[in-house]
């Protein structure tokens, strides 16, 4: 590993252009563009517009990703930049893939925010061969199981890792009764099963199920409808809910017929990031995000910067910005990335899944970071996070 | 753990000797809470600005420098007194700072900024301010005054700046997030700490070359959680004591072979520290947990905690 330390001794002039690089001009030894891939999601109805979906989500963490890189780069005669395609979301398969195509030719390292099936059709083009993808949305499991594959790597929580999250806290509150509430939607239902997962994977239980099938306007009737549907709920400890669009979650807390805290969606949710995080420097990044862009950090962009910050770090240490050497670099156990989370970062080197701590949140405070003390695990126990390497039907990243 | 020895303390230390203090920034009390050495008793709580954490004195100890990083200001305090005198501009978040030997110099790592700001504090007037990386921390001066050093967490680096052109002549990698740094042996090594990736880098100063590394490791502990800031060096150079951060532990680290001889339960989330001017007994700060932990440094054990406010952050000794 002695690549990874060195001493760089720079003219004092070539330093103080740190800011002044993407003003061009200046002669960088390594450069890296990152390009960022969108398909955007189609707007799902939701019952209340009190929290719209910024524009320009993940874009800009990728952008104060970027930044932050750069200031680094300054130093080191390395220079960023991002060449971001945004795509509506009524785009086809093939102009995703049209899209890839063009940003791989220019770029090897392609940051992906995009459904789980868009997703792995970029990475099985011909032209992905050998790049550096990074998944920065989708939570979904196949994509890090038997789905996987070595050119895409994520920075996104896979579902059951939140899902993990908020069981350990749940346990160790020993609040192990659960009633669930599962939406109408097909993401509602895959969240449900990752928490059946979870809850059976910590000896939780799962005393009652229901579904929501409410289409009235629920601003106005929940105090009448939440209680009906909770009333037969089997004695438990918290109401669960499966809401993955955050459409009606927030009308069942304080509605319920028995007083329960609610978890999952509303209430006490497990997420990549939130804007109460505020412990291990958290402040600095969510102001820094927040000064550039007026609004606050969402889990989207959190992953879109640190999948930029990754390479960044990765290009910092290795000294190179080939695609392959970054590759092995970021899935070595050299790798490390300091993401305000009190831990280290860095990737499961058998399915590319980055591992993090996974803060549980109220809508005014950090309730716990999972993974809780308690919770070993032998490697590392972020790894009591998602699925393991035993469980794992990941077989594209070699031994 | 925190064996409470009041008996002892009290025969060994009632000597009306000097009434030394140790000076505490309580970053979420925006105070200062001041302890007796003699009594190990908070004997002032003073009202500083927003979010106090760097806190330093000046040469002759008339005045002390207090960060006060949610004000945008360094304020000087008159220490008898307690009375803030005057803020000097410091650029936006100051968040640590190091006073240049010419006790007229401060040098200010502006946390939200990425810019390093030299005051003098005669004129209170900004000298100079120097780019560096991402979230500057940790302060250090040479003793020949020639070399100032700023940490940035993000950016995971030392920058070695020459105090007389104000320039970056070196920077060098560290591990992820440095927060603390210290010109040791008579300024032949520096050292930083680096609180995620887990170490303390040794450079030869002369060069600037990395000539060695301090790892850590304690029983039980996974070594994620094992989180270096703050250290300091009994006065012959020989004995490091370094803070742990969230293993709550103090680790005792011989300077000669890098090796660690020991670890020393403290409060929680132990940041930063100050030795008493007998260098006796070390106060290290204590985040979570609120307290200060006072460690018999011959012993290597703490003796006692001492409550202040919420998130003591900064340590400095008031002879």
């Amino acid at each position: 590993m002695t690549h990874m330390r060195r001493t760089f001794r720079v003219a004092a002039a070539g330093l103080l252009c740190a800011l002044c690089v993407q003003t061009g001009g200046q002669a960088a030894d390594l450069d890296l563009t990152v390009g960022y891939l969108r398909l955007e999601e189609p707007a799902h109805p939701v019952l209340s517009g009190l929290d719209p979906v910024p524009a320009r989500r993940g874009i800009e963490g990728a952008e104060l990703g970027v930044k932050d890189n750069q200031t680094t780069g300054g130093f080191l005669g390395h220079s960023y930049a991002l060449d971001v395609v945004s795509l509506a979301p009524e785009a086809l398969a093939a102009d995703v893939a049209a899209a890839a195509r063009d940003m791989l030719a220019k770029t090897r390292v392609v940051v992906l925010d995009m459904s789980s099936e868009a997703a792995l059709a970029v990475a099985d083009l011909a032209e992905a061969k050998g790049a550096i993808l990074i998944n920065a949305a989708s939570g979904d499991a196949a994509l890090r199981g038997a789905s996987c594959r070595a050119n895409l790597l994520h920075t996104a929580l896979e579902d059951s890792m939140a899902a993990d999250a908020l069981m350990q806290v749940l346990l160790s509150k020993r609040w192990t009764k659960l009633a669930m509430i599962v939406g109408p939607t097909a993401e509602d239902g895959g969240r449900a099963q990752s928490y059946r997962q979870a809850a059976q994977k910590f000896g939780l239980k799962i005393v009652s199920e229901t579904t929501w099938t409410f289409d009235s306007d629920l601003r106005r009737a929940a105090s009448r409808e939440v209680p009906l549907l909770t009333q037969g709920f089997k004695s438990h400890d918290v109401v669960l809910i499966a809401d993955a669009h955050d459409d009606f979650a927030r009308y069942i807390e304080h509605n319920t017929w028995e007083p329960r805290p609610v978890a999952g969606a509303g209430g006490l949710t497990a997420v990549a990031w939130a804007p109460v995080i505020e412990q291990w420097g958290a402040a600095q990044l969510q102001s820094r995000f927040t000064d550039m862009t007026g609004r606050a950090m969402t889990p989207r962009d959190y992953a879109a910067w640190a999948a930029v910050r990754a390479l960044g770090e990765a290009v910092t240490r290795t000294g190179t910005a080939e695609a392959g050497a970054l590759h092995d670099y970021l899935l070595s156990d050299g790798f490390e990335l300091a993401g305000f989370q009190g831990r280290p970062l860095s990737f499961r080197n058998w399915n590319g899944q980055m591992r993090q701590p996974v803060p549980v949140v109220n809508a005014h405070a950090q309730v716990a970071a999972a993974p809780l003390e308690g919770f070993e695990h032998p490697r590392n126990p972020l790894d009591t996070l998602g699925t393991d390497q035993p469980e794992s039907e990941c077989h594209a990243f070699g031994e | 753990m925190r064996v409470i020895y009041a008996g002892l303390l009290t025969a060994c230390l009632a000597q009306p000797a000097l009434a030394a203090e140790i000076w505490v920034s309580n970053e979420k009390d925006d105070t200062l809470s001041v302890i007796d050495i003699d009594t190990l008793e908070v004997i002032r709580t003073l009202k500083t600005g927003e979010r106090p954490r760097g806190i330093t004195f000046n040469a002759d100890f008339t005045r002390l420098y207090i960060c006060a990083s949610d004000s945008d200001a360094v304020q000087v305090m008159d220490p008898e007194t307690g009375e803030i005198l005057f803020d000097l501009p410091s650029g936006e978040d100051p968040e640590q700072f190091v006073l240049h030997p010419d006790d007229r110099h401060l040098w200010i790592a502006n946390e939200d900024d990425a810019v390093t700001t030299v005051v003098d504090v005669d004129s209170r007037t900004v000298v100079a301010q120097i780019n560096v990386g991402i979230e500057p921390e940790g302060m250090a001066v040479s003793p020949d005054g020639k070399t100032v050093i700023t940490t940035s967490e993000t950016t995971n680096m030392a920058h070695w700046i020459d105090t007389e052109s104000h320039e970056i002549y070196a920077n060098t990698l560290v591990d992820s997030r440095p927060r603390h740094a210290e010109f040791v042996k008579d300024g032949t090594e520096l050292w930083v700490s680096s609180e995620i990736g887990g170490t303390i880098s040794v450079f030869d100063t002369g060069n600037q070359n990395e000539i060695g590394k301090i790892h850590f490791e304690i029983k039980g502990v996974h070594p994620d959680l094992i989180q270096p800031v703050g250290f300091e060096l009994t006065p012959d150079q020989k004995t490091a004591f370094v803070a742990l951060g969230p293993s709550n532990h103090v680790a005792v680290v011989n300077t000669e072979t890098l090796e660690v001889e020991g670890y020393i339960l403290t409060g929680r989330r132990v940041w930063h520290m100050a030795f008493s001017p007998d260098h006796r007994l070390l106060f290290t700060t204590n985040g979570v947990s609120g307290d200060v932990t006072v460690i018999d440094v011959a012993k290597r054990e703490a003796i006692k905690s001492i409550k202040v406010g919420r998130f003591p952050w900064g340590a400095a000794m008031r002879p």
